[in-house]
Parts: structure tokens; sequence; C-alpha cells
């Protein structure tokens, strides 16, 4: 395709008719052997209007703080402002006599109301950790909460707040993750004995031998990943009624996992999990954040069985940013690169450092997640990876999108790009030649995961197409030195894994019985024939309601906007697993893959009942728009209003042996085709789908102030078959949005005491508008061979930006030498980038060649 | 303080509606909006006038609802997103959020749609530099602000061109 055909595409606009949609607006497919796809049917594959788009648009979505319940109480946080101090006394009796404060829990009693601590992941040591509600005894980060209120007005809950006097006895703080593990570093937690929370090694194919035997070997001393967040728009929120009656603990909130979240504080409050009970309609934006929020809903609960009132809670930015959940900050330390001299990478060696934060909330999972993309987009084949997880003075880490893989495709970037111009070999070519190719897949990397489908060289070449990289490289040619102005042109090769096997849990810790993954669906004829859906999903603005509405439409061959998808999610009337939620890349196959089977029963079940009112053979039976006919006898129909009243309203007229076998109510749950993995070798296909991203930009970077101005960008998006194309690109955009974002602008840095130093969106800088170039986008589809529509997950774009920038500042550097060691790189980096060069500054790579 | 807090009554004219009440001094429009009149389209995502999801309009000009006080809007006329649709049917600027995919979790677009609505009043034509501009105030973390610009130029008529070349040839 060339760039013409990228830019006319993106200019192109969806039709307004959907009888003339077609799936013209692809880009360019590639089709690889798939046994399992099927034909796509009317509405799958085209970009059908968002069903969500009604209510949000007129500002009638229902969002966690739009929420409101008869006796409600409005709960304040009281935060700890010491990364680390020993809580001395509490005194809440100033706080509790202010008129309208109905309760103060401190953590001390909160402790006192819970059965058991948090349910930890880790294995011990690690694992010992004890985590409450609220914190006792110490506090371990800034914003470390102590206390809550619950008091008549949102403003009076913060005046009480502040009257909750909490003396404070401060401790020494470790806030650096590589330091926390050494001996002698303050330890957070006295349980564990040391501020490791997970170590171990991974270790595949005889790197020992390639560092040996390879014609050069580049060693780096340190890459550093930072710490951000993609901060939803919208902060956590809930609303939280223990209910002394039924003893029914009722969460309306905007948490986007919350069956995991049930499962760790359903023990520690001592509710059964059919009586802690779940539900959300609009989320404003998670992308992972709000799997954190368990801790407060937590203390929430505790906070209105106190009370006896249900306590209403909405986070403020700055609370946000102190306690939410930061996305993983990971250094790389004495990394070793055996190459050989036509150019193949033969692996690497590493030794890194995850820095979880205070508590391990999700974690340690981040210390085997990364592994999903072990040799990122590459044939490397000796890889050893030493991987520590430490516990430090700064907020806990949950999962961010792109969840602990970004920070490992980052550095395999890295290493490429170093590589490159260590041995001066051509980015792109070096590229080319280490790719997984085309007629590799399906790919087993040296861990045993399975590279599903992909064409990375066809994606990089229509990257190169999109940017004009031959005009730019005559550009950067004729600019010459001298000109204060400089431009690089950067790749970034990432991989977004998606449908995890939680097997891999067992990597971490091999008593955990957790493994595989799934999804459930009901598909169903409503009182009147109306079909309606739901799913155990909890959507942030990725279309659920939309696209599957679109295969069930297929599937029953009727209009999408006659599908009625419910809402948000309601643990009373929607049906789930423990897998359930939306996160981590998957719902295209484990959320469609569950509304497919269930549609398909319920396909199976109109037949049989229309087959026996019209007194025809089940194949005769034809279902379209609403209605079954006998094939070429269209007089002979009954609509679905007809086969429902038989089913549900008028059950006399059926047989018995119809009445025991059609509900007209189909469940279904889609299990992905997973084995457990092998915990001792640390091996064995722990994610199901690989959808791919090479992006491409254009950076111009001023020689005096370091300012970057990003000339064009691209980004190349491969997530197999697409059930929605707009939907698709839209996500293409707002993951390359917040990778830009954390590449130039975003991050949270602490001091070495402690202190966070960005707690509100004038520091922290989230993208604004015109900090984000317009990106072209194109896209090809290589089918998953393994998922039932040929669909992989995709929404979290495996960090492509900041691999993309990062290359990008590399190759305009160029001779002044200074390496890109850091992902997160505002003006004030790329001046002190500049100006190491020229001072000859320490570059931290060395290479030794045979 | 609770007892620092004096009350005021107020009257303020929103979507066209008159409405009367007696406010503390100290509470926020916003919070006015939302909690009081239980006008929930209007969003908070920030309390420090930096994420735009409150942004309304109060006597012709773009605020941003957390940086003002209710008391303040006394005498004012307020449109919030409640104001935009037209008997029920998505109006021009809405429809061209929906068609274009300006929108994913639908927590900004309220204040999005507001400044929308302002830009396009004062300058039915604008640049896709000035969109850029015209929506600097409001923070959206799902689309990368690539479909919000095409639904704007969708809106003031044009095509959507946003992102279909680099700034470079889109200059020419």
């Amino acid at each position: 395709m060339s760039a013409e055909a990228v830019r006319r595409r993106a200019g192109s606009r969806p039709e307004r008719d959907p009888e003339a949609m077609s799936a013209a607006t692809r880009a360019e497919t590639v089709t690889a052997p798939s046994e399992t796809t099927e034909e796509l049917g009317r509405w799958s594959g085209k970009s059908v209007r968002r069903t969500e788009d009604g209510r949000l648009l007129k500002g009638q979505g229902k969002f966690a703080d739009d929420h409101w319940v008869h006796r409600q109480g409005f709960a304040q946080f009281v935060r700890s402002p010491h990364a680390h101090a020993k809580i001395v006394s509490i005194d809440t009796s100033k706080a509790m006599s202010l008129d309208g404060v109905f309760t103060v829990l401190t953590g001390e009693e909160a402790k006192e109301m819970c059965e058991v601590p948090f349910f930890q992941i880790a294995p011990e040591p690690g694992g010992k950790l004890q985590e409450w509600p609220l914190a006792v005894d110490k506090v371990r980060y800034h914003g470390d909460a102590v206390a809550v209120v619950l008091a008549e007005t949102r403003e009076l809950a913060r005046d009480a707040a502040e009257l909750v006097e909490v003396e404070y006895e401060p401790l020494e703080a470790i806030v650096d993750g590589v330091a926390a593990a050494e001996s002698g570093a303050p330890v957070l937690h006295e349980e564990i004995g040391s501020n490791v929370a997970w170590q171990g090694t991974y270790d595949y194919g005889d790197i020992d031998w390639a560092l040996e035997n390879a014609d050069h070997v580049v060693k780096i001393d340190r890459l550093h990943f930072h710490r951000f967040s993609s901060t939803p728009l919208e902060c956590n929120a809930a609303v939280v009624d223990w209910d002394p009656g039924t003893g029914v603990v009722e969460v309306f909130s905007n948490n986007q996992m919350p069956m995991f979240g049930s499962m760790v504080i359903g023990p520690t409050l001592g509710v059964p999990s059919n009586k802690l009970i779940f539900s959300s309609q609009d989320i404003g934006g998670a992308f992972g954040i709000k799997i954190g929020s368990y801790p407060q809903l937590a203390a929430l609960a505790l906070l209105s069985k106190k009370a006896g009132r249900p306590a209403k809670w909405a986070e403020s930015r700055s609370e946000h940013m102190l306690s939410a959940g930061h996305g993983n900050e990971r250094s790389f330390v004495d990394i070793e690169v055996p190459v050989q001299s036509d150019g193949t990478i033969l692996g690497f060696k590493v030794k890194a450092f995850d820095n979880a934060g205070a508590y391990l909330h999700y974690e340690p999972l981040g210390a085997v997640i990364w592994s999903q993309v072990t040799p990122g987009c590459y044939r490397m084949k000796h890889i050893r990876v030493d991987f520590t997880q430490t516990l430090t003075n700064k907020c806990p880490t949950i999962p961010n999108r792109g969840y602990s893989r970004l920070q490992h495709l980052w550095m395999i970037e890295r290493i490429v790009d170093i590589v490159a111009q260590e041995l001066d070999f051509d980015p792109v070519e070096l590229r080319r030649r280490n790719y997984v190719q085309p007629e590799d897949y399906p790919y087993e990397t040296p861990n045993r995961c399975v590279y599903d489908s992909g064409d990375l060289p066809r994606s990089l070449e229509l990257a190169l197409e999109a940017i004009d990289a031959p005009k730019w490289l005559e550009r950067q040619r004729e600019l010459g030195t001298g000109s204060g102005k400089r431009i690089g042109i950067g790749i970034g090769s990432t991989l977004d894994s998606g449908t995890n096997n939680f097997g891999q849990a067992r990597i971490v810790n091999p008593e955990l019985p957790f493994s595989g993954n799934g999804e459930a669906a009901y598909v169903k004829l409503d009182l009147y024939g109306e079909v309606n859906v739901n799913i155990g999903t909890t959507p942030q603005g990725q279309s659920h309601e939309t696209t599957a509405a679109q295969v069930v439409a297929d599937i029953l061959n009727m209009d999408h906007g006659d599908v009625n998808v419910t809402a948000g999610f309601d643990q009373r009337h929607n049906t789930y697993v423990a897998f359930s939620g939306t996160y981590a890349s998957q719902f295209a196959v484990t959320g469609l893959g569950a509304v497919m089977g269930a549609a398909r029963k319920l396909r199976d079940e109109i037949i049989t009942l229309a087959a026996y009112a019209l007194e025809a053979d089940e194949d005769e039976i034809v279902l379209e728009n609403g209605a079954c006919h006998v094939r070429d006898d269209p007089e002979r129909a009954i609509p679905f209003i007809g086969l429902a009243n038989m089913a549900l309203s008028n059950n006399a007229v059926l047989t018995p042996e119809l009445r025991e076998r059609i509900s007209l109510n189909c469940r279904y749950v889609y299990t992905p085709p997973f084995d457990v993995p092998d915990a001792e070798t640390k091996t064995g296909n722990i994610t199901l789908t690989y959808a791919s991203q090479i992006h491409a930009a254009v950076v111009e970077i001023d020689e005096e102030t370091g300012k970057l101005e990003i000339l064009d960008y691209v980004a190349v998006d491969d997530c197999g078959r697409v059930i929605n194309p707009q939907i698709v690109e839209g996500q293409v955009h707002g993951a390359t949005a917040l990778g830009i974002g954390a590449a130039l602008y975003e991050a949270f840095d602490y001091d070495p005491s402690g202190q966070l130093q960005q707690s509100s969106f004038y520091e922290y800088h989230a993208l604004t508008a015109p900090d984000m170039p317009m990106i072209k986008y194109a896209d090809i589809e290589s089918p998953s061979p393994f998922t039932p529509n040929g669909a992989k997950g995709m929404g979290e774009g495996g960090g492509a930006p900041l691999s993309t920038i990062c290359s990008a500042i590399q190759d305009a550097l160029g001779d002044r030498d200074a390496v890109v060691s850091d992902s997160h790189n505002p003006w004030w980096r790329i001046h002190e980038l500049l100006r190491s060069g020229e001072n000859g500054g320490p570059r931290g790579v060395e290479v030794s060649s045979r | 303080m609770s007892d620092a807090g004096t009350v005021h009554p107020i009257r303020v004219t929103i979507n066209g509606e008159a409405y009367e009440r007696t406010v503390e001094s100290r509470q926020l429009l916003v919070h006015f909006i939302r909690d009081t009149l239980a006008l929930k389209g209007t969003h908070i995502g920030c309390d420090t006038g930096n994420c735009g999801a409150c942004t309304i309009i109060v006597n012709g000009k773009l605020i941003k609802s957390c940086m003002m006080l209710a008391v303040q809007a006394d005498g004012a006329e307020v449109e919030t997103v409640e104001s935009l649709a037209e008997d029920g049917e998505l109006n021009p600027i809405q429809k061209a959020f929906h068609a274009e995919h300006g929108l994913q979790c639908g927590y900004c677009t309220p204040g999005l749609l507001m400044s929308a609505t302002y830009l396009l009043r004062n300058n039915p034509n604008p640049s896709e530099e000035e969109i850029l501009r015209g929506i600097r105030g409001n923070i959206c973390r799902c689309t990368g602000y690539v479909n919000v610009v095409r639904a704007v130029q969708v809106a003031a008529g044009a095509e959507p061109t946003a992102g279909a070349a680099s700034r470079e040839e889109a200059a020419r």
C-alpha cells in the first residue's frame, strides 16, 4: 500500500448507510493459515456505529459517582504525608465532634473487623506480607491510608479528615528498586525480612555459550523504564453498602476486574462471594489501573458496616495520583548481547529489577507476565533474565496498559537500536533480519509460548511507506550539522499478547491453583421475543455492547440494532466466571467467544422450536430478521415473539420433551485451549494471541533546548480478524497517545525521602490535544488460528510509542554517541543527552569483538 | 471548616430552566450542578482545572465548572451537555462524534462537546490547528484526540482529514 493509500484510508469515513457498508475500509488483508475461522457475517468486520454513544453523548451515562443511594454518607480517606513511618497514635475525637460526622474507622479497628489479611499471590518469603484494608502500625508510602471518615456531605467529610490527628515517627525511606534489594536497605515489611518480593531466573537456550562464541558482545550497563499511569479520566469511585439484615455487601463501583477483587477481599471481610455483589455501568477509562481499587473497597465495606449506612466515595485526582496505583518501574542492569557479524542477534542476558512499590497488588504476576514476550518480535534463542521484584516506599503498582510486557519490549527495542549503533548496522535492516518471519508461524519461543500469526516485515514496510522514509533520510542528510536541528527516524516493534493463561501464576508460585482463562455470556429471547445479551465483562470504552451485538446478529441473521446488550455488569443478573472482567486484551477472543457460543445455542433452540411450530424439519428452518420460515416457503413462518410465547408463557402447547430441552436462555462459557505451564522450567503457552504493532516516527530535535517535535507518525496494527475496524483504529489511536504521553511528558517521580512530585495534572502533564500528532494508521489482518473468530485481543498496544520515540531520539543523536537509556525523555533529558555526547560523557555501552 | 461556611440564595438558569437554591459559599459550581440539581452529565476528572470534564458554557463563555463557585453563578445563564440534544435527537456535533467515533469511555465527552460547541459558535470553519487549540483544555485518555478532531471537522461541514497526512503535508 502506498503512502497515498494510507492517507486516503485515514481520511475515509465509514459509510452512513449500514447496507452500503463494506469491508473495503480494510487496508490490506494478509491471510494466514486458519482452521477455526469461519465466514464473517453481515455485521462482523464492518464499522458499525456504537450503541453506547447515544447515552454518553447526551450526558446520560451512569458512572460510579453518578450513583446515589438513600442514607448514604460521604467517605474521605486520611492519607499519610510520610513515605515510611511508624503510626504512634491516631486521635479521632476532634473529627467525631463535628456535627454530621457519622464515624471514623482507623487501621487498627479495621484489622479487628477482618478475618484474615489480603490473599497474597507470592510464595514465601514475599507471601508473608500482611496487608489490611487500612495501614496498621506503620505507613509505607506517601498516600498510604490510615483511616477513613464517613460524614453527611463531601465537604464535611474533608473537614473531618483534616481533624483526624495522626502522630507519626518517620523512618528512613527507600525508593530505588535496585538498592531496595541490597542488604542494609530499610525494610518495609519486617515479616518478609527483606524488600525482595520475588526472585527467579528465566534461562532459555544457552546464553553462556552464545556470549562465548558470538562475533561481538554488546554490553549495556543500565536501562531504566520509568513509572507512569494511564490516569483514567474518571477516578475511582464507589458506593458500598453492608446490609445488616441480609449480610449482603453491595459494591457499585468502577472496578474493572470485580471477580479478582471479590476473591481477594471476600475472605478478609468474612463475606462469601455470593453475598459480595459487584456492579457497575459506565466506567470512565481504566487501562488496568482500576483493577487496584479493592483495598479501598474493603475499607469502605467495613466503614459501612461500622456506620450502619452506605459509604459513598469519589476519589480526588491527587488521591488517585498518590494511591490508585502506578505502572511498573523497571531497571535493567548488566545487559549482555551476543551478536554475529551478519547481524543475527543471538539473545541477551539481563538482571531486571521491578519496583512494585509498597504492597503487592496483583503482584508479583508482573514478574512472569513479561515472559509472554520473552524474545519480543525476534528469533532470539538464548535468553537469561534474572528477575527480582522489590518493595519500596512508593505507591503500589497495578497493571497499566501493556502491563509488564511493555517494559520488557522496550528493553529489547533499545537493545536492537544500541546494537545497530555500536556495530554500525542499519536499524531497519537489523530488525528485518531478526524478526520472526511470516513462514515461521505458529512460532514457538524459547519458553514455549506460541506466536500465532503475523507478518512483521510487511507491517514494517507499510510503516516506512506511510511516513515516506526515503524523503526523511534525504532531509536528514541535507540538514547536516550547523542547522541547530536534528531529524531522527525511529521504529518500534511490539506485541500485544492477549488472553493470558492464568497458569503462569504457577511460575511465580507453584502452589497456586490457577490456570486457563475464560468468559461467560447469556444470550436469550425475552418475553416478547427480544434478543438480549449479557456478559461478564466490565467495559471502559471498548464498545462491547456494539461488537457483541454484531456477532450475535450475524449468528441469528438479524439486524444488529435489534440485539440488546445489557449495559454494564451486575453480579445479580450477569453471568460470569472467576476470570470475568475487562483487562489484558482479550474481549474479542474470550468475550466474543462466549457470546458466539451462547448465540449458537440459542439459534439451535430457536430452530428446534420453529421446526415444531411449523411442522418442518430442522434443516429446513431459515432465520431471518427476527423470524423463522421454511426454506422456499416464506409463508410458513413464525416470528421470535411467537417462539418466546410458546416457550415462556404458553408452554402447555409444547411436548414434555421440548419443555425439558428449550429455555431460550442460553449460557456459554468460552475457555481457551490451555495446558498448565511447567513451573520448574518456566515454560509453556502462557498467552493465546499476539497482536503486533509496528510504529514509525519522524522527530525533529532543537539542539539548543532539547525540544522535540513529532513531524510524522504512523501506527501499523495487526490484531487478526477485525470485528469493527473503526473501533480497532480508535483503540490504536488511544494506546499510541498514552505511549507518546509517557515517552515525552508523563512520569511519577519521587524525591529520596519518598515524596511524590506529581499530584495533579499540572505537574503530571497528561497529554493534551496540541501535544498529540495526528497520527496515520494502517493495518493488516493475520487471523489467529487459535481463536473462535480469528480475532486477537488488542487495545493495550504493547507500548510501541515508547520504543519508537526512543529509537527516533537515538537516530537524531547520531554521531553525538549518547545512548538513550531511559524511557522518559522530556526536553530536559534530551538536552542532557545532547550535552553528554558533546562532553564525551559516560555512555554506559561497551563492545567486545572476537 | 463547616462553621466557616455561610449560605446564600442563588438563582441560576440552566439549559433554559430557572433554579432557585440556597448554597454554601464554598460549594463549587460543578457540585451544585451534579449533587444539588442531579444533572449528572457534567463530570469531574480533577480538582485543579486541568482536565476539562466539567466544561460548561456560562453567559456565553466556556468555563470549567470546578473553577467557579456556585454563588458566582448567581443570575447566570448556564449551558451543559444536557442542552445539546434536540427533542432527544443528537445535534449535528453529537452526530459527528458518533459518526467519527470521537468517544470511547465517554467520560470526557460532555466537556469536549461543550468546547466543540463553543469553538464552532465562534469559529464555524476552524483549521486543524484551531481545533487542537480549541480542545486543549479537555484531557481525553481514550481517543488520542484524532477522532475528536475528525468529529469537529465533520461538525463544521469539512472532510475528516486529521491523521491523513503529516503536519507538513497537511499544511501544504
